[in-house]
């Protein structure tokens, strides 16, 4: 697997729902048209959310994976 | 799940019309997702959710009101944390700041779980530009004035929020 490199770290871990929606497209925001945020997440509802937030804005998910227990997101800004 | 056209722009028109901790959220949380999925939003405050405007936000919860609400304490090991207190209504509603003991003990739980305050969501939602619309009646009925909410407040009546949900994807009414 081809190894993403990212442009930007978020790490939400701890942050139940709306929060990791919230400030991921706060980052985004900061973000040019096909730079890469990695978002951390610890809230169990945020891998559906993302999905959700991703068709929604036409951002990419490049990739949603798990890391040492921890949900990790690579998004792609469209 | 997903929408057959994603790139559609949507609209979520939400009536906040309860002003306790436990309803507060609610609006507050849809209103800063879909704000943070680019839909346009506005929330129409009325009757006891208009306090939710004010500068100062006092909401608090009514356990006695609320017989489903899970009574947990936020602090203690994990054993001591779980356990559900029945406590008789009774009880409560004889027993004076019972609802600022709930109300600190519901605030500290959702701390600790990592919810977001009110304030903080509120805060969310004006950085979003969510459109906050506070009822004019509603002022009139509990004598409110302009100042006493935040400044992103704009004031209207039924006519300015139905107008408003007319051309909405989504309506609730909370």
């Amino acid at each position: 697997m081809d190894v993403i490199k990212e442009d930007q770290i978020l790490d939400c871990s701890g942050l139940l729902c709306p929060m990791p929606i919230v400030k991921t497209s706060k980052a985004m925001k900061e973000l040019q048209t096909g730079q890469i945020l990695k978002m951390i997440a610890t809230d169990a509802g945020a891998p559906p959310d993302i999905e959700a937030w991703s068709r929604q804005t036409g951002n990419e998910v490049l990739l949603s994976t798990v890391e040492d227990g921890k949900f990790v997101f690579f998004l792609k800004k469209a | 799940m997903s929408k057959s056209n994603p790139n559609a722009p949507r609209r979520l028109a939400l009536i906040a019309s309860k002003g306790t901790l436990d309803w507060a959220y609610p609006p507050f949380i849809l209103a800063s997702a879909a704000g943070a999925m680019g839909w346009e939003v506005g929330v129409f405050f009325t009757f006891y959710g208009l306090t939710l405007l004010k500068t100062k936000l006092t909401a608090a919860v009514s356990p006695l009101g609320n017989p489903a609400m899970p009574m947990k304490m936020p602090f203690g090991p994990e054993g001591f944390q779980s356990i559900n207190w029945h406590i008789p209504q009774m009880l409560m509603a004889n027993v004076p700041g019972f609802n600022a003991l709930a109300t600190t003990l519901m605030k500290q739980t959702f701390e600790s779980k990592g919810v977001a305050t009110i304030e903080e969501l509120r805060d969310m939602c004006v950085d979003l530009n969510v459109r906050l619309i506070g009822c004019q009646m509603t002022m009139d009925v509990f004598g409110f004035k302009k100042e006493d909410f935040i400044p992103q407040a704009e004031i209207g009546g039924a006519a300015t929020f139905l107008e408003y949900a007319a051309d909405a994807d989504v309506q609730l009414f909370i």
